[in-house]
């Protein structure tokens, strides 16, 4: 009983990280209709951006983690918008009525390009690099159960992010224009919304997301890797497939549903963990045959 | 000078005659050669390791011992003639690009030995592509028995590539001798094992989940993790639901150390142990913590007098004491092709045709390198099998035991 449950609550932080990554694919993709392959990338640099901050503070600086941990945040995030913000004006804006091929392999060499631009500028990023002990240390724990600070950190940040966000898009004004841009980009313009200001938002928003989630994940596994983007920015794009693209909701409840799979089917379906990746996928199958839009998702509409 | 030279003449003279002889470094500074003949031109040493990525620490000390190899070799004018040069190709310890490194090496007419490689599965495909050009390849790290004596290596060893050699002690022997280690003198019987599923965590497993039956020890669970993730969450807590006493990972560093630091912080306060793969600094700079185990192929570099002379000339060259697990094997293993190379290029010039005699002298090498006794069996193996067990004491790698695996 007591493995089942520690084995629930790995699965929740795990999919933790993969729903702050997986909200960044869905809202591309409900605004421009683009699986921006990139966003796993946009997380990895943030976490190296994050480390940059860390390394770059004065040594009175490094030592009080209240002062550390926050500037770290705001490292690893303004990086990740930068980065985001030149990726979608330069990579993407071009091609924005493009056939939707195009976009989609440009996703893939910017994410060739910010991965091997790390790889041979960030010093020492050819192996794996230790991140710095700023967070909080210790467990949480509940009778046998027991998770780290960061992990429980992790979960409170994103559904406290994913609700904010949902909040925002289905409150606000700009999330209005958003929800317009999704619905109809000509007739939202004819209305007075700029496409441009909205779908850079929503890159910017991604890109926050994914850079609260890059120093996260060096929190909490302590060292991080240049490969992070690939193996995650796969996971969190299967989440937002799972989910239904362009659903907040279905992203958010997809990545939980991965980190379960893992962590349960490796715990309890045959092969062990050495197949854990194999029963993802064999759900995602399924979904898709029987539910091909998703689990939240609309079923794609023609447009005129 | 001159005067001084004039007075001094029979000390002075006899003096250069000693410099002239070895090549002494004080005499070089020119090129063309420094004082030895090169008129014959240039011949090369390759070396296959992972130069980037994540296990690129060991890679690059492999690769830099290798130079230090070839330099010392020129300025003692080892090889008459020629000039040796290393050429260092990067296989990322990845399988497909190890055949490339190894196909362009194959297609130079000047590389007269290799090198390399880091990983047993690079091994695989780098090993058929040089021996279709007979270039005899020597590894200073590779493990896994069946590279050298074919699947069945314990019933019916079989000798698979004639140009393949190395000269470090294998996982037949070095995951029993973990397994003995674990059980009667640390009197761990219950072991969780862990691997990454390659051809040499994997092998290194098995080899220990026999011996740790045979000397009355339990494995209790066996579970694989992908070579990228980073999260082991899960693979924890279904191992600590079986209570080992230790927990044995097959793989490298760069998985091991975060592994061993997310069993701490899981609650799963058990060493773990590994291989040479994780007997590095690197480890325990990414997690490893106290306590943890790792065997390594090879007595202690330190302990070794053999050894301290390539330390310290190690050090004198690049800097740093970074030559890491596999450093004074890469020197050995590049000295046992220098060394075959002078041996064959005793009776002419270097031609296709010398390859045959290449081999067989690498076959018959035998020396006192900076591993101890150097020598290969009808195998290609090492005839050394001597290991070592080392543990985390005080942030740094501490060895516990040195011996060789004797059943």
């Amino acid at each position: 009983m007591s493995v089942l449950l520690q084995q629930l609550v790995n699965g929740i932080v795990q999919g933790s990280l993969i729903a702050l990554i997986a909200l960044g694919y869905t809202m591309v993709y409900g605004i421009i209709q683009l699986i921006n392959f990139a966003h796993g990338e946009v997380f990895m640099v943030a976490s190296y951006g994050g480390l940059a901050t860390f390394t770059l503070l004065p040594d009175d600086l490094k030592k009080s983690p209240a002062v550390a941990l926050p500037l770290m945040f705001v490292g690893g995030i303004v990086v990740a918008v930068v980065v985001a913000v030149i990726m979608e004006r330069f990579a993407y804006r071009p091609l924005r009525n493009a056939p939707r091929l195009a976009p989609l392999i440009t996703a893939l060499g910017v994410s060739v390009f910010l991965q091997e631009a790390v790889r041979v500028w960030y010093p020492n990023a050819t192996s794996n690099l230790p991140y710095p002990k700023v967070f909080p240390e210790g467990n949480l724990s509940l009778g046998t159960i027991s998770v780290p600070w960061t992990g429980v950190l992790l979960v409170v940040l994103s559904v406290g992010l994913s609700i904010l966000l949902q909040t925002y898009i289905n409150r606000s004004r700009m999330g209005r224009a958003m929800r317009a841009t999704a619905q109809d980009p000509d007739t939202a313009k004819l209305m007075g919304v700029n496409p441009d200001r909205v779908i850079v938002l929503t890159f910017v928003f991604g890109a926050v997301l994914a850079g609260v989630a890059g120093v996260m994940f060096g929190g909490y596994l302590s060292n991080i890797n240049i490969d992070m983007g690939f193996q995650n920015g796969i996971f969190a794009f299967t989440a937002a497939v799972l989910g239904g693209v362009g659903s907040i909701r279905g992203a958010v409840i997809g990545a939980f549903i991965i980190g379960l799979i893992k962590t349960l089917a490796g715990q309890y379906m045959p092969g062990g963990t050495q197949y854990d990746y194999v029963w993802i996928f064999i759900v995602l199958i399924l979904v898709l045959v029987f539910r091909p839009q998703g689990l939240f998702g609309e079923p794609e509409r023609v447009r005129a | 000078m001159r005067k001084h030279l004039v007075k001094s003449a029979a000390i002075v003279g006899s003096t250069l005659l000693v410099l002239a002889a070895c090549g002494s470094n004080k005499q070089e500074g020119g090129n063309a050669g420094g004082s030895c003949d090169t008129s014959k031109g240039t011949l090369t040493i390759g070396v296959v390791a992972p130069l980037s990525g994540n296990l690129s620490a060991l890679g690059i000390g492999i690769k830099q011992s290798a130079e230090l190899a070839v330099d010392e070799a020129n300025k003692k004018c080892t090889v008459k003639g020629y000039k040796l040069a290393v050429s260092a190709q990067d296989d990322e310890a990845n399988p497909a690009k190890g055949a490339q490194a190894a196909t362009k090496l194959a297609t130079d007419p000047n590389v007269v030995g290799v090198v390399g490689t880091l990983n047993s599965s690079v091994a695989q495909t780098v090993q058929p592509i040089l021996r279709d050009k007979k270039i005899p390849q020597v590894s200073p790290a590779n493990t896994n028995p069946s590279l050298t004596r074919g699947n069945d290596f314990l019933t019916a060893p079989k000798r698979q590539f004639d140009n393949y050699f190395r000269v470090c002690a294998t996982d037949d022997l070095q995951g029993p001798y973990a397994a003995n280690y674990l059980v009667e003198k640390a009197g761990k019987k219950k072991i969780a094992i862990v691997t990454d599923g390659k051809t040499y965590g994997a092998g290194l497993a098995a080899e220990l989940s026999k011996q740790v039956a045979k000397k009355g020890g339990t494995i209790v669970g066996q579970e694989t993790v992908g070579e990228k993730d980073t999260d082991f969450s899960g693979v924890i807590a279904k191992i600590k639901g079986l209570a080992p006493d230790a927990v044995y990972y097959g793989g490298e560093y760069p998985a091991a150390g975060p592994l061993s630091k997310q069993m701490a912080s899981a609650g799963l306060n058990v060493p773990l142990m590994g291989g040479d793969g994780i007997y590095d600094g690197k480890f325990i700079e990414l997690g490893g913590k106290e306590g943890d185990l790792a065997t390594s192929v090879g007595a202690p570099v330190e302990s070794l007098a053999t050894a301290k002379a390539f330390v310290d000339a190690y050090k004198a060259k690049f800097g740093k004491e970074d030559y890491a697990a596999y450093g004074a094997f890469s020197y050995d293993a590049a000295n046992a092709i220098i060394g075959a190379l002078g041996a064959t290029l005793s009776s002419g010039d270097w031609a296709e045709s010398k390859r045959e005699d290449m081999l067989t002298n690498v076959g018959k090498y035998s020396a006192s390198g900076a591993t101890g006794e150097i020598k290969f069996d009808q195998y290609g193996d090492s005839t050394n099998k001597v290991l070592t067990v080392y543990q985390v004491t005080s942030g740094k790698w501490k060895d516990v035991q040195t011996g060789e695996f004797t059943g």
